[in-house]
């Protein structure tokens, strides 16, 4: 994910009153959701995991919406502008295989074991120090990307609507801390939801404008490839190894970087996304979250490709000194171009929504891993449960204000920031390593844990900022040396994890009862809920369902 | 770093916790919302298209844009509430319906 630094400043839209007014009908109901969710919390796990209880479409909509934040919309529309058609990648192979995976594989142990969180599940399975690590870790990260989201949002809405960057920083930080303080994550979910919708009505008029505009598909195939090359337009083409291509990366480390480590760690043990699925009403729910994500996932790239595709046309000098717009403007580009007013209202809305949802799923992850994974294990201990509630409000507002103030530190020292995100990016890795050894593994001992997520995030970022920055090896850019580092902290974390465990005492057998491979915990015995035996609700149906579509979306782009 | 946590103390506090909890008592029903603000947004959206000057037409490529994306806000925004109406929230047992005095 890129954040979109600078945007040009002729990009401004003209905006009216109908455009106004239909932002503004998005605030109030925004709002409202808030207002309305604040008296379904009683307890602690209504207000950080919605008391366990939504559909599990919600949860669904709601995992991919907070996925689909605008540094991601606007990133990848920028990489398709500068890569082509390899941006497919990060969808099919970077984003199906793991949530199918993290729905039929790990979700019986995260939801089954009761876990409200992820460190939560590290604290059962390995230690505390492997807890502690990962919970401060996470709840860092969790600020520090909202914020990135905040100062994102406040340049775009400063190159778009000219409203100054600290007046967008402060209302939307604002909004965020209304409705999250009043409704929890049930409140958070609802928003994804809605904003999900939104989302999709902002997208298809600029993808389906933008490819009337350039001759449709075959218009739009033939000018990239006559500008750009053959490969331009392919998925695979030009990725043999030792071959050159602009990604800088080769087949072999986009399926085991992107495909494997890097989308696995993401999806499966960010807790900003498994939150979504562990606040479904029951285990089946829970499974088909990821699943039912996946299929929308699959067809958003269009969404975002096409738009970024026909930016490159209309402006072919996009992102070199020749123009002065940036491979992130081209969304905003179409926006302004073809949008009259009224559906521009909407599409600006879209953006808005988005950059919210973004800041609003770290927002309410922090607050529940800063709750009950660091303050109410660490600090404060069995208080009454009241109390927790009103910590996590309180938590919350704090989050939001350092978050506004992560903002404002972007604004100054963009850079620093960039290479923050990289930095904590690095984090997931490892975390998936501890995972799948620990979930598969009966003799992953439990100081193993600790010790491999350290040894699996030194070592990518070792690799990244010491062997890659200092040119010890060249890897052409940036993204292909994301994709090595990743798979050097994964083999890393693995072998540091396996060496200690043998010189370790593995966990007594009856306390892995549920979280590791071949056995049961209690939570798995309940039997299926009136309805879930319903052919179009099988886990397994709609995973491979996922897997098989996302393949064959390769095949009309790989010839 | 003394204190043990078990697999069975923190489901057994889970377990409490889901057993108070009002969520799926107390939350409104989100399809409302979503058809409610799209419906609101589709008559806008078309209203606008039924209006559209010259300049929007050919800004959007001919394509009276406005009135096609109201138009499919505004059925997507009826099926949420037809499908609300056909499928209607299910009310809680009985047994767990919680007291209505707040904090």
């Amino acid at each position: 994910m890129q954040t979109p630094t600078y945007l040009a400043a002729e990009l401004r839209l003209p905006t009216n009153w109908l455009d106004y007014t239909i932002l503004g009908i998005y605030f109030v109901v925004v709002l409202g959701i808030g207002f309305a969710a604040r008296r379904s919390v009683k307890t602690s796990l209504d207000f950080f995991l919605s008391g366990r209880s939504l559909p599990a479409w919600v949860t669904g909509l709601a995992f991919i919406a907070a996925n689909l934040g605008a540094t991601e919309i606007l990133g990848m529309a920028a990489n398709s502008a500068q890569y082509g058609v390899y941006t497919t990648h990060w969808y099919w192979i970077g984003a199906i295989p793991a949530m199918v995976f993290l729905g039929l594989v790990m979700m019986p142990f995260y939801y089954g074991s009761k876990v409200r969180s992820v460190p939560e599940f590290l604290l059962l399975r390995f230690d505390k120090a492997a807890h502690l690590f990962s919970s401060v870790l996470f709840a860092a990260a969790a600020i520090l990307i909202a914020g990135v989201n905040l100062y994102a949002l406040a340049i775009v809405v400063e190159a778009l609507l000219g409203w100054p960057q600290w007046v967008a920083i402060v209302v939307a930080g604002f909004f965020v801390l209304a409705y999250i303080t009043l409704g929890g994550l049930s409140s958070a979910i609802y928003n994804e939801v809605l904003q999900f919708f939104v989302i999709l009505a902002a997208l298809i008029p600029i993808t389906v404008l933008g490819l009337k505009s350039v001759g449709g598909w075959d218009g739009l195939s033939d000018s990239l490839t006559q500008a750009r090359g053959d490969d331009f337009m392919t998925a695979w083409g030009g990725t043999g190894i030792g071959s050159d291509n602009p990604l800088g990366a080769n087949w072999l480390t986009i399926i085991l970087g992107l495909g494997f480590v890097l989308s696995f760690g993401y999806w499966t043990t960010n807790f900003a996304e498994v939150q979504r699925a562990l606040s479904a009403k029951n285990l089946s729910a829970a499974q088909r979250t990821p699943l039912i994500a996946a299929f929308p996932k699959i067809f958003i790239v269009f969404l975002v490709m096409i738009p970024g595709l026909v930016a490159a046309v209309m402006v072919p000098a996009i992102g070199t000194g020749g123009s002065d717009l940036q491979y992130n403007d081209a969304i905003p580009y179409l926006m302004q171009q073809l949008l009259p007013n009224g559906v521009l209202g909407i599409a600006v809305t879209g953006l808005l929504a988005a950059f919210m949802a973004g800041m609003a799923a770290n927002v309410s992850s922090f607050n529940t891993v800063f709750t009950t994974d660091i303050w109410a294990k660490y600090v404060v201990k069995h208080r009454e449960d009241g109390y927790y509630v009103r910590f996590g409000r309180l938590i919350t507002a704090i989050g939001v204000l350092a978050s506004i103030g992560t903002a404002f530190l972007a604004s100054s020292f963009s850079n620093i920031m960039s290479y923050l995100q990289t930095l904590f990016s690095f984090f997931n890795v490892p975390m998936f390593v501890v995972f799948i050894i620990g979930m598969f593994w009966k003799r992953a001992s439990m100081k193993s844990g600790f010790w491999g997520l350290l040894a699996g995030t030194t070592t990518a970022m070792v690799n990244y900022f010491w062997i890659y920055k200092q040119g010890i090896i060249g890897i052409p850019s940036d993204q292909g040396a994301n994709f090595v580092s990743a798979i050097a902290g994964f083999v890393a974390g693995a072998v540091v994890m396996v060496a200690v465990s043998l010189f370790t005492a593995p966990k007594p057998a009856e306390e892995l009862e549920g979280l590791v491979y071949g056995t049961r915990s209690p939570g798995m015995a309940e039997p299926p809920a009136e309805g879930d035996d319903a052919w179009y609700r099988k886990p397994a149906l709609l995973g491979w369902g996922a897997v098989i579509l996302a393949a064959a979306c390769y095949i009309p782009f790989s010839f | 770093m003394s204190e043990h946590y078990s697999e069975r103390e923190l489901q057994q506090e889970v377990s409490d916790l889901e057993t108070k909890s009002t969520t799926a008592a107390r939350l409104f029903d989100i399809r409302r919302i979503i058809g409610g603000l799209f419906v609101v947004y589709g008559v806008i959206v078309t209203i606008a298209g039924f209006t559209a000057s010259d300049a929007d037409l050919d800004k959007a490529q001919g394509v009276n844009i406005n009135l096609w994306t109201g138009l499919g806000m505004l059925v997507l925004g009826l099926l949420f509430l037809l499908w609300l109406k056909l499928r209607p929230t299910a009310p809680p047992p009985p047994d767990v319906v919680p007291e209505e005095r707040e904090e």
